[in-house]
């Protein structure tokens, strides 16, 4: 890896975090798991003129279930949240997402909290984080999930504003999350998500359908009408508005949204 | 052979141990002192032309020793890059190619400068300044636009885009008239990267003291290199060494001299420092020769009882930029007829100049594109008189040996229908065809496909490829030395980057000699050592070509330690009998001596009268025919109805490369060759934008598929030893590949039958497969 020359800081608390960026400025960057941040330094489509390593800060690295809300700190790795038992039990939904991201050397070292800051369209927990109602919580601020992700790559973070932790509700019914890719490393060209809550009504979410996550309000209130599966799947193409790539045109993400919407819904359990 | 005890051993390769601990040496472990590191700025544009270049920011940038561009490198570099003239007297257009641009680039990623300095880092930050003013011109990116009359031309001021048009056999019309059924189709082949797991790499040092010039580079044919890039520095070969060391895999995309392989050098007699390059992976998906990248149109001719009679081929090639080295041997007309009979086989291939990399042989250049054709066609067919594919297959293959096919090739030996009946019964297709007939009363698809394939590989019979190699015989060379105590180095002129030939060459000279496989040591890819030309590893050669050279040469030793022995035992030299490393005289093996012992003495004094000292021998082998590989795969699949996606659940292939030296290595060889083909089919593909900027730069987007995605497979092999070479044997190098996108493809057709799809192009990815079943619905 040739990346052009970066300074260097490695922080053991948020605030020292915060500190080190506001001090090396608006062009420094977090960098949390680096799976993200490091192939595009790699290609010097990013040039940070310094990283901050949030890896030694061990406040962010925490899994607790309180108040009956779930708080997953933002250095938890994915490996963690495939395993960890408060999660398997309460979110498990989130653990079977975690099973799906990347290989063993993503899941090793990438985190949740950069997964949400990085924001990218075909990113598996924002989807969650929006159909669940999940908030993100920085060291200045607190967002729901759905003012959180306003564009690919963009949210409302400022320079030295750094991920704290994500919560989840708990939800422990029936869930599915069906991702579709090529590889099984790959990013999902259309993954759905599906998740039953207590009060019998459904959460459907869709990942890479869009500049952000969706979460599938007409699906949901499909469904809340007693409307079938099948049926109710048809709306979760409706408003979207997909761009294509190599993998996929428009026409087939859409089509593939009905589809896994469908699958998820069917196969939840 | 008297003895065989190690040829046919199933043993592991020897090379493993060392590779897989990360004890391997490949070109970038290389490190020598004062060693200044080169980065490439390359032309961001498909077609530009150079107004002007700015070097100073660059060169002010800390730790630069040298910006270097055209004007630095036209006075040390002689000539243009070299072209294979495998067609000359036809050969249309040829632009020249020097290594660096001077005025006009014409693909994205040609050298425009070269940054030398201390480390790499600096030298890629300084490249980023390094600031050329461009007038960009008008790409030509798509192979068929770029036929039509008018069409904005690859180079400035050139005609046209034609850069060959040949027609091997003009004439079909007899059988295509007397036929009852004929069958037309057009198919594309997409582009493939090579994507060895090694990329690029390159370490030249210049001895000015002695005016010598030593690469190391990652290479499958440093002599090769050396002939030519030696030639272009005006530096004699005997001052000029190349090394290719570990080589962490080629796929023939590391055969033809590339613009680094001059600039490196060059670069290092015009500094006096050792230079440094090693290529980045996107560097390799941007300039690494590219394979295939190919349409056709194609028709076939037979009657109603599965006759078939012609078939027709126009072949276009998107070429690239320039013609590759070898770029002609992707015409993959003469294999067309594949395995089976005709009365009649039309050819000609149209070679099209684009604004993109060239394109270079690609594991199995030309034959795996002529095998999906002519399998995909044969299959067509069959459904267009609805008979079992297998049936018309079995009908139509050739029975008879050597058999002559209508391009004049002669096949050795071979027994078609013997690998695809064992192939059947292994994938238990009747079953299957039960099963898929179940299967689609209940709405999914499934799909079975054969792939019959047949190859012509070990060049060459140096009568024939001459012609189209310059004069260069590819013949194959070796030298065996036994030392007084009876160990053995060999030194064989082919390289071994994936192949084991560490394994397979000693496993014969142990045999050859009896002496301990333990004490055969294989050495290739360092032109200082051994004969004094290689021809290098492609083309499923190595073993039916190279091997014989060192069995040759093996031979050659053995001769004359039986002299010695017979002078040692005090008998005449015929009544000596060799068997398993232990000379004895004809009825008494009591009182032997040990190839050892006659190692020994023939370093001692005392030799007979007329045998010189020593025991060693180079020998130069030029095979008489090609060999004839041939095989039966069979794929199974489940296409998504709703989806598109295809899951592949079962491969098998029964395949046949004559006598095996090591079964493991050769099943290594298939899984991986298979596991390439089905990438094709399904995967990989180059994809440049219109405006000629390459869109699959990286891992991400160029998708190379992994271990999870290759189906079960069952390997399994019949022997049909090839009578050209006394080992007889066949290559099966490519083989996998050759055979394994017809299968895939044909599977998927199969599948998608019921919904009225006769036809789907690579890749076969569940988004082109959706549009189809969406286009059959309307
Ligand atoms: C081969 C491969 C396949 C992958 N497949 C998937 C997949 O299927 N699904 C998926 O979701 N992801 C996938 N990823 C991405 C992976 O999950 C990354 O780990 C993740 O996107 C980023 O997390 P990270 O910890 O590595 O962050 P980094 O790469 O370190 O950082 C990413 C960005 O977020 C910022 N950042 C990181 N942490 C914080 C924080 N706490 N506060 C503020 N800013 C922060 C960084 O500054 C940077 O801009 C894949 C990656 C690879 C290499």
């Amino acid at each position: 890896m040739i990346p052009a020359a970066f300074e260097y800081a490695r922080a053991t608390t948020v605030q020292e975090a915060s500190e080190l960026l506001r001090r090396y400025g608006e062009e420094a960057k977090v960098l949390a798991g680096g799976h993200s941040l490091i192939p595009l330094m790699r290609l010097r489509l990013a040039q940070p003129s310094a990283l901050v390593d949030i890896n030694p800060v061990r406040e962010l690295d925490y899994v607790v279930l309180e108040d009956g809300r779930l708080r997953v700190g933002a250095l938890t790795r994915h490996v963690e949240i495939q395993r960890n038992p408060t999660i398997r039990e309460n979110l498990p939904l989130l653990a079977e997402v975690a099973d799906e991201v990347g290989d063993n050397q993503v899941r090793n070292l990438g985190t949740i909290g950069g997964v949400i800051a990085h924001a990218d369209s075909a990113g598996d927990y924002p989807t969650i984080a929006v159909m669940l109602d999940a908030e993100i919580v920085t060291n200045k601020r607190r967002f729901a999930a759905r003012d959180f992700f306003q564009g690919l790559f963009t949210t409302p973070l400022e320079p030295d504003e750094v991920v704290c932790e994500v919560v989840f509700p708990v939800a422990r019914g029936p869930h599915r999350y069906v991702k579709f890719r090529r590889r099984l490393f790959d990013w999902a060209i259309v993954a759905a998500g599906a998740q039953r809550l207590d009060d019998g009504s459904w959460r459907i979410g869709l990942t890479n359908c869009g500049p952000t996550a969706v979460r599938c309000l007409a699906v949901e209130q499909a469904l809340a009408q007693g409307v079938s599966p099948e049926e109710a799947a048809e709306h979760a193409s409706d408003g979207l508005e997909p761009s294509g790539d190599l993998r996929a045109s428009p026409e087939y993400k859409k089509h593939l949204a009905r589809v896994l919407t469908k699958r998820a819904i069917l196969q939840a359990q | 052979m008297a003895i065989t005890t190690m040829v046919g051993a199933r043993i592991h390769r020897r090379e493993d141990p060392r590779l897989v601990r990360g004890q391997g040496r490949y070109t970038d472990d290389f490190v020598r002192p004062h060693t200044v590191h080169m980065a490439v700025v390359r032309s961001p544009y498909a077609h530009a032309r150079i107004r002007s270049i700015d070097v100073s920011a660059a060169r002010r940038s800390p730790g630069v020793v040298a910006v270097l561009t055209a004007a630095d490198f036209k006075p040390v570099i002689a000539g243009a890059m070299p072209v294979a003239p495998a067609f000359v007297p036809e050969k249309k257009q040829t632009p020249e190619r020097f290594p660096i641009v001077e005025k006009e680039a014409c693909f994205q990623g040609e050298p425009v400068a070269v940054v030398l300095a201390e480390d790499r880092y600096q030298a890629a930050d300084a490249a980023q300044l390094v600031q050329v003013d461009w007038e960009p011109l008008a790409p030509v990116m798509d192979l068929e636009q770029a036929m039509r009359p008018g069409s904005p031309t690859a180079h400035e001021g050139a005609p046209d885009n034609i850069g060959w048009d040949l027609t091997f056999n003009a004439d079909a019309e007899a059988a295509f008239a007397e036929a009852e059924v004929v069958v037309e189709q057009r198919i594309y082949q997409q582009r493939l990267a090579p994507t060895p797991m090694e990329p690029r790499a390159i370490l030249a040092e210049w001895h000015s003291g002695d005016q010598t010039m030593t690469v190391w580079m990652s290479s499958q044919s440093p002599h090769f290199i050396r002939l030519f890039v030696g030639g272009a520095l005006g530096i004699p070969e005997s001052r000029f060494r190349v090394v290719a060391p570990d080589v962490g895999g080629g796929f023939g995309s590391k055969i033809s001299p590339y613009p680094e392989d001059y600039l490196v050098p060059a670069a290092a007699k015009l500094l006096g420092r050792p230079v440094k390059w090693t290529e980045t992976r996107t560097e390799n998906l941007q300039n690494a020769t590219h394979g295939r990248g190919q349409y056709y149109d194609l028709a076939i001719a037979g009657n109603r009882d599965g006759k078939l009679l012609g078939l027709k081929i126009t072949q276009y090639l998107d070429i690239g930029a320039y013609v590759g080295t070898f770029g002609a041997f992707q015409a993959c007309a003469c294999l067309l007829p594949g395995a089976y009979v005709w009365k009649q086989v039309a050819s000609r291939t149209v070679g099209v100049l684009t604004n993109k990399v060239p394109t270079d042989p690609y594991r199995g250049a030309g034959r795996p594109e002529a095998t999906h054709l002519v399998e995909r066609m044969v299959d067509l067919f069959a459904r267009e008189i609805g008979m079992d594919p297998a049936e018309v297959r079995r009908k139509n293959f050739i029975t008879e040996f050597p058999h002559t096919n209508p391009f004049g090739l002669v096949y050795d030996s071979g027994n078609y229908a013997g690998a695809l009946d064992k192939a059947l019964q292994i994938a238990g297709y009747e079953q299957f065809r039960r099963e898929q007939e179940a299967a689609r009363a209940q709405g999914r698809l499934l799909g079975v496909g054969l792939s019959t394939w047949i190859e012509i590989c070990g060049f060459g019979p140096s009568a024939a490829t001459a012609p189209a190699t310059g004069g260069m015989a590819l013949t194959e060379s070796a030298q065996v030395r036994v030392f007084p105590t009876g160990s053995v180095t060999c030194y064989v002129g082919t390289h071994s980057h994936g192949q084991g030939h560490d394994t397979t060459f000693a496993q014969i000279v142990a045999d050859a000699l009896g002496v301990p496989y333990e004490q055969v040591e294989i050495r290739h890819g360092d032109t200082a050592e051994g004969p004094s030309f290689g021809y290098g590893t492609y083309g499923s050669r190595s073993l039916a070509v190279g091997g014989m050279a060192l069995l040759t040469a093996a031979g050659r030793v053995r001769d004359k330690a039986k002299k010695i022995a017979a002078h040692v035992l005090e008998a005449a030299e015929e009544d000596v009998v060799f068997d398993q490393g232990q000379f004895y005289v004809k009825g008494s093996p009591e009182r032997r001596k040990s190839i050892q012992e006659i190692a020994f003495a023939a370093y001692g004094a005392g030799l007979p009268e007329g045998v010189e000292l020593g025991l060693e021998a180079v020998a130069y082998y030029d095979p008489s025919n090609f060999v004839w590989p041939f095989g039966a795969h069979i794929c199974m699949v489940e296409v998504d109805r709703e989806t598109g996606d295809v899951k592949l659940l079962r491969y098998v292939a029964v395949d046949d490369c004559g006598n095996v030296i090591n079964p493991m290595i050769v099943e290594g060889q298939i899984h991986g060759g298979v596991a390439q083909g089905i990438a094709q089919a399904l995967y990989e593909e180059v994809v440049y934008a219109e405006d000629g900027t390459l869109r699959t730069g990286t891992m991400l987007d160029y998708a190379v598929p992994t271990a999870n995605e290759m189906p079960p497979m069952t390997l399994d092999r019949t022997v049909t030893p090839s009578p050209t070479n006394e080992l007889g044997v066949k290559g099966i190098g490519e083989a996998g590949t050759i055979a394994a996108s017809a299968a895939v493809i044909n599977a998927v057709c199969d599948a998608l039958a019921p919904l009225g799809i006769r036809h789907v192009d690579m890749p076969a990815s569940p988004d082109r497969i959706w549009k189809l079943m969406q286009e059959a619905k309307a």
